[in-house]
């Protein structure tokens, strides 16, 4: 994690050994004899002058990072930012130049085609912005596509879709068609089909920015739910750092194929790696994402006895006991202390908030 | 009560009348299954002496009109089984060799093909010359009759330049304008004006139909038109159309195709077979070889077709019940 | 030739348009310009080097092309390549004639066929409610009642019978390489689609006597020449439709991990089923309209009655079997329409399928009894006869020269007029230029109308007609060509905006349009010939014919899909209805009236053959002329040939001119294959 600044804190990194996924130094360069220019120093070039020099873009410029089992790792960027090639390499629906992609201890880029598809069929599903389901196919049949293609006898890949139907809210849609549901039970349809074939890695492209804000909450909400009913290890891609901030265990915010940060909401927040990124999340309500780690300050000797908080508290919720409290509250990581936290340090924040949009 | 009994009596006939139309129907049926008998008895008869007889049909009247007669005898006499082939003259030749042409029964001279096919002219065998059919054909300049009637001296090559303004249309581009025929003749026209040095320019009709309907509209519309055309041609008997005096046909003097200032020559014309089949032990070998007749025989049967729009077929069976004595002579 | 460049998979990053390059004159001044100076270089040039060949002369290539078919015709007892074909030939004749057993020929000893007229009819409308529906089953009845009534049966079954075998070897061959045009890459395409070019253009009479060489007179012959001009629309329209599959829906599927095979089989034909029954449709029109060419080599059908009909220059007659034609098209398209969308109502589950198989069941009881009556009496087996057919040959003959009497005057004038005007003045400067000024002319024009893209397929084109020998010839026929796309694009934009802007208009001439592109030409050459004579003039009109209802329902679909809002916006800012036509309807469905120009350019060329047969001369004639005469089959090919390369320049320039850029921008918003490519 070459780009990762070191001076934020690290209380959440991931143990490398048991990751679900994970992609070293991956490379994605668009054009012909694209892989030419890797090794030389025009692959540092930024964007335009590459494209004027050679013709080629870059997509994906030397990316890695770990996800760990069951985490929800959100990678968040403009359009045009390389999030959605970055997601296709993965499964090599974009075939990367360069890198290691590592699932389940397998290098997905050094797989052959049937090895590749067994992959796909069993270990990572992907859930698409504009759905693709099948127009001529019921929603059923939709569902248990992954499972026909494998191979599933009729009746049991039916009994299985009809399960996940369930699972995400669909029942007594079976035997609809795609063009009779709305684009929120659409890609209820596009979710149920990827958790169909029961994959340990589900990666979702943007799945809800062509549904409008109600909708998208809902759908929201229902991630978060299956998260919790089924753990699945989940990528998800985003320009919304709202719908990042929501969801994400950790967020990777990339910008010309490049990864800026990566880090846990609050982290982003907090300290945010470079101008870009603070820019970019300006306009979040800091109180509502940042714990009380990142407002604390040193206990100056006496800590005092006011009320206990824990650190990774968000500062929304402990704002109230804070404020209601003369005097400085601590704040402790576990048992130890680790800080307190009086009102100025809330209404800092709070306030920082009010200016913001000014 | 009378309508009452009026109405029953009518319902009781109608019933009559389905019933008499099943029964008659249901006798019907008894004539698919006799004239299946009918025909399985006819062919163990024949016993396979004429077999099939594939008829090649060029695409003219007059061929029509002798294919046809030829065919019915062989069908109606000898028990051939007849197919005829709606073909181009070069096509049928070609299906000489293959067997799926056995005759082509009015040939108007064609050395290109006689050379691929004949094996006496450098050919590879298939066809075989089966000699004139008593036919012949004229082939020359000619203009409607209102026009020969009116300016009786057009009908010499000569006074053509004196008229040349008079045959100028769109198409001449100021010069008077011969009218072309079927790509599929020989034509020395272009060579024949420009020898005799006459102030006219070949425009193609392009084919037979258009040719034709030039003549018919000249005629009729009282316009001036001068083309090829040629004898035997039904519409002889609808039009009159006169024949323009060339410089006399010379042996010879068409053999270099540039040079050519002459009249056409009469062609005799010819029946061709396919080789195979003149050497089988088809009984229709000996009809073909032996039917011979007059220009005038067979625009009679074409002006049956064409004039009182009767099909081939009958025209032709019309034919051959007025003419017993000349079928016989073939049969021979 | 209506190739088009299907956009690139990955449509989502488009590049921006490029800037519009500053010019300081429009394209058509430019134009005017070469035009100008042509003309002043034409008048003093004219009459020299136009490379004019006499009827009967031949170049060099043109001799060798006649010697290899003649060798080739010598080879064909040895050659093994022969004998193969020739057996394929035999098999297709032997599927035409057992299924002419059946339905319409007596099957000897019978007097009759296995199948009668009843029996066959009552299958038909079966099939038709079975797969369409009652309406599309009367439709059925009455086109079969029809057949049988204007005493055409046989030949229309034979018809029928020479489609469906054609159509059938065209799916098996065709849908493979419909696949094949659908996923591989873009190099592929354009080398495929532009066989398929030289395929469509090619003038039927020119293989015609090499098919017969290779597959054998009669019904093989018929297979497969029709077969050889009915496989590119398939292809074609069934390889958009397979490429046409949204990305994204390929990519979800591809992410389940599905071989390319079960991709092709449970995505990609099945999202593309709307497309390929299209397809499947043009095909059929296309083998329909073969019917009369094929009848040249004793194809069966109802092409024989006209081409018989055309000897004896017998109007009516032609007339009946050509509009039985017609009849059979219209049944076949709106039948094989209705169908598909039937299925897919099924296969939603709109309709009652419980209730649709007890009808059909109890249907079937009757049908059984027909099928069991025709094969045992007369009545049922062979269609009564009656004297329908000759009548209304009889009355359209009269009506014809009723026609011809009355309007043969003011014909005369329109025909001198346009000959004067338009046609005379442009031969002229294209065919009595030295051919060297008119190749340049022509290349800069092309240059300035379509830029370089334009320039190269040109360059290439003129080398090839000056290298077949037909400069001349081929000067005069592209004359008339654009003349006649003159006439069309008039038509084309006055029915077209009319079609549009009135309902009743379109319902009106719609069956028309449709008549006048089904009916063999055939059978108005007669009049036309009545009427105009043999000139170039008649060979024009019977292109445009042909041509203009390919060119008004274009324009007809692209002024009507021009969006109402905007049509409304510029209404309530107080357009008149002739600046809401200029200014709004026609800009707006430019790139429809591109593509009318176009498909009516093609159209009018693909008649070329036809005008050679009514006084046109050029290189319809020399094509005739290799068909007629065997000496002469070098240079009818080489005439073919040089038609070829003029469809192909005119297609290239046109479409370069329509639109700078190939990939980014699809000059039609309506799927191209809207138009039914005859």
């Amino acid at each position: 994690m070459t780009t990762m600044t070191d001076h934020e804190p690290q209380g959440t990194s991931v143990p490398a050994t048991d990751a679900a996924l994970a992609v070293h130094n991956l490379w994605k360069i668009f054009g012909k004899g694209g892989d030419k220019i890797l090794g030389t120093p025009d692959a540092e070039l930024p964007r335009p002058e590459l494209k004027e020099k050679t013709g080629c873009v870059v997509g994906v410029k030397d990316v890695s990072f770990e996800v760990a089992q069951g985490e929800v790792f959100v990678v968040m960027g403009l359009s045009g930012s390389g999030k959605s090639t970055l997601v296709r390499c993965l499964t090599r629906l974009i075939e990367p130049t360069a890198g290691e992609v590592i699932v389940d201890g397998e290098d997905v880029t050094k797989a052959n085609e049937s090895r590749l598809r067994e992959l796909r069929r069993n270990h990572a599903s992907m859930v698409f912005q504009h759905f693709g389901l099948l127009p001529h196919r019921q929603v059923i049949d939709n569902v248990g596509y992954g499972l026909e293609i494998r191979g599933v006898p009729k009746k049991e890949r039916r009994a299985k879709a009809a399960e996940v139907v369930d699972l995400v809210g669909l029942s007594g849609y079976e035997f609809s068609y795609p063009d009779q549901l709305s684009g929120g039970m659409q890609q209820r349809v596009g979710l149920a089909r990827a958790l169909a074939g029961d994959p340990k890695l589900l990666l979702f492209d943007e799945p809800f920015s062509a549904l409008d804000p109600l909708i998208r909450r809902d759908m929201q909400n229902e991630v978060i739910r299956l998260h919790h009913e089924l753990r699945k290890t989940m990528v998800f891609i985003t320009h919304d750092l709202a719908e990042a901030l929501k969801l994400g265990d950790r967020i990777l915010i990339m910008r010309d194929g490049e990864v800026v940060q990566v880090g846990t909401p609050d982290q982003i927040i907090g300290a945010p790696a470079d101008e870009y990124v603070r820019d970019f999340t300006s306009e979040v309500p800091r109180s509502h994402v940042l714990t009380l780690k990142w407002v604390m300050h040193e206990p100056n000797g006496d800590a005092g006895d006011g009320p206990v908080l824990q650190a990774d508290q968000i500062v929304k919720d402990a704002a109230r006991v804070v404020l209601d409290h003369h005097g400085p509250c601590r704040v402790m990581d576990g048992d130890k202390l680790v800080g307190v936290v009086d009102d100025e340090d809330i209404l800092r924040v709070v306030v920082a908030e009010e200016e913001a949009p000014a | 009560m009378r309508n009452t009994r009026n109405g029953w009596m009518r319902g009781a006939r109608a019933v009559a009348v389905v019933a008499c139309v099943t029964v008659v129907a249901a006798c019907g049926g008894g004539s698919i299954e006799e004239q299946t008998q009918a025909n399985e008895d006819q062919a163990a008869e024949a016993g396979g002496e004429c077999g099939d007889l594939n008829m090649a049909v060029n695409p003219w009247v007059g061929y029509e009109a002798s294919a046809y007669v030829v065919g019915t005898v062989a069908q109606e006499e000898l028990g051939c089984t007849v197919n005829y082939k709606d073909l181009k003259e070069d096509v049928s030749w070609q299906g000489f060799g293959t067997g799926e042409v056995d005759v082509v029964i009015e040939d108007w001279g064609h050395p290109d093909l006689e050379k691929k096919f004949v094996e006496s002219k450098g050919g590879d065998g298939s066809a075989t010359d089966f000699g004139e059919n008593g036919n012949v054909g004229i082939i020359g300049w000619y203009v409607p009759g209102w026009l020969a009637e009116e300016h009786p001296d057009i009908l010499d090559y000569k006074n053509l330049n004196k008229y040349a303004k008079d045959f100028a249309t769109s198409e001449s581009g100021g010069q008077g304008q011969f009218l072309g025929s079927d790509p599929s003749y020989v034509q020395f026209d272009e060579a024949i004006i420009d020898n005799l040095g006459l102030d006219f320019k070949v425009v193609f009709s392009g084919g037979e139909a258009a040719t034709i309907t030039a003549f018919e509209q000249a005629q009729k519309n009282k316009e001036w038109l001068i083309g090829y055309f040629w004898e035997p041609q039904y519409i002889h008997a609808e039009i009159p159309l006169e024949q323009v005096k060339l410089p006399p046909y010379t042996d010879g003097c068409q053999d270099v195709p540039a040079k050519v200032a002459c009249a056409y020559p009469d062609t005799p014309l010819k029946k061709f077979v396919s080789t195979d089949w003149s050497e089988s032990d088809s009984t229709a070998v000996g009809l073909v070889k032996n039917f011979k007749w007059t220009n005038d025989d067979q625009n009679l049967v074409a002006a049956y077709i064409t004039s009182d729009g009767m099909s081939p077929e009958d025209a032709a069976a019309k034919w051959v019940k007025d003419n017993p004595d000349k079928v016989q002579a073939w049969l021979g | 030739m209506t190739t088009v460049v299907a956009p690139p998979r990955a449509e989502a990053k488009e590049p921006p348009p490029p800037p519009a390059e500053p010019r300081h004159l429009p394209r058509w001044a430019w134009a005017l310009i070469v035009i100008g100076v042509w003309i002043v270089v034409w008048a003093f040039t004219k009459g020299q080097d136009t490379l004019t060949l006499g009827a009967r002369e031949h170049t060099q290539l043109q001799n060798d092309l006649t010697e290899f078919r003649n060798a080739v015709l010598a080879s064909r007892d040895t050659n093994p390549f022969i004998q193969f074909t020739y057996q394929l030939g035999e098999w297709f004749k032997e599927a035409v004639e057992w299924c002419q057993r059946m339905i319409s020929i007596p099957d000897f000893p019978r007097p009759v066929p296995q199948i009668g007229w009843l029996g066959v009819t009552a299958v038909a409308v079966w099939i038709g409610l079975a797969v369409a529906g009652w309406r599309i089953a009367l439709l059925v009845a009455a086109s079969f009642v029809s057949f049988g009534l204007f005493g055409y049966w046989s030949d229309s079954m034979d018809l029928l019978i020479v489609t469906f075998v054609s159509v059938s070897v065209a799916v098996l061959i065709g849908m493979p390489l419909a696949v094949l045009l659908g996923t591989t890459s873009r190099l592929g395409n354009s080398i495929i689609n532009t066989i398929l070019d030289i395929f469509q253009t090619m003038p039927t009479f020119v293989y015609l006597l090499p098919i017969v060489l290779f597959f054998g007179i009669g019904a093989s012959a018929a297979v497969v020449c029709t077969l050889i001009y009915a496989l590119p629309p398939l292809i074609r329209i069934a390889g958009h439709g397979i490429r046409s599959v949204p990305s994204t829906t390929i990519e979800a599927t591809d992410s389940a991990g599905q071989t390319s095979w079960q991709r092709l089989r449970k995505v990609q034909l099945p999202m593309a089923r709307k497309t390929i029954v299209v397809g499947l449709n043009q095909t059929i029109m296309a083998a329909l309209s073969m019917a009369t060419i094929a009848a040249y080599v004793d194809g069966p059908g109802l092409g024989q009655p006209v081409l018989q009909s055309l000897f004896k220059n017998d109007v009516g007659g032609a007339f009946v079997p050509g509009m039985l034609i017609v009849v059979m098209a219209v049944m076949l398209d709106r039948t094989t329409t209705a169908a598909s969308e039937a299925s897919e109502k099924a296969a939603r589950g709109r309709i009652n399928m419980r209730q649709r198989r007890i009808v059909l069941a109890v249907a079937a009881v009757p049908v059984l009894v027909a099928l069991w009556m025709s094969r045992f009496y007369t009545w049922a087996a062979a269609f009564p006869e009656n004297n329908l057919g000759p009548s209304v040959a009889d009355a359209v003959n009269s009506f014809t020269e009723w026609f011809v009497d009355a309007f043969g005057g003011a014909t005369e004038w329109f025909k001198n007029v346009i000959t004067e005007a338009l046609i005379n003045p442009m031969q002229s400067l294209l065919a009595e230029s030295p051919w060297y000024v008119t190749a340049t002319a022509i290349m800069a024009l092309a240059l300035v109308l379509g830029g370089l893209r334009a320039l190269m397929p040109t360059v290439i084109c003129l080398i090839g007609i000056y290298i077949f020998g037909l400069w001349h010839d081929a000067m005069i026929t592209l004359t008339m060509t654009m003349v006649g796309t003159v006439l069309v694009m008039v038509m084309a934009l006055v029915f077209g905006v009319w079609m549009a802007r009135r309902k009743s208009v379109d319902l009106l001439l719609r069956p028309l349009l449709d008549a006048g592109q089904t009916i063999p030409p055939f059978v108005y050459l007669i009049p036309m010939l009545a009427l105009f004579g043999p000139t170039r003039f008649t060979a024009i009109v019977a292109g445009v014919i042909y041509a203009a209802p390919v060119a008004i329902k274009l324009v007809a679909d692209g002024v009507a899909g021009v969006s109402s809002s905007t049509v409304e916006a510029s209404r309530s800012t107080g357009a008149t209805t002739w600046q809401e036509i200029t200014k709004v309807q026609l800009p707006m469905s430019k790139g429809s009236i591109v593509l009318a120009a176009n498909q009516g350019l093609l159209f009018m060329l693909s008649m070329a053959v036809i005008g050679g047969m009514v006084g046109a001369g050029a290189l319809g004639y020399d094509v005739v002329l290799g068909f007629s005469r065997s000496e002469e089959w070098g240079k009818g090919a080489a005439a073919g040939i040089t038609i070829v390369l003029i469809g192909i320049m005119l297609d290239r320039i046109a479409r370069a001119a329509a639109n700078q850029d190939p990939i980014t921008h699809n000059p039609t918003r309506r799927p191209w294959w809207r138009s039914s490519m005859g």
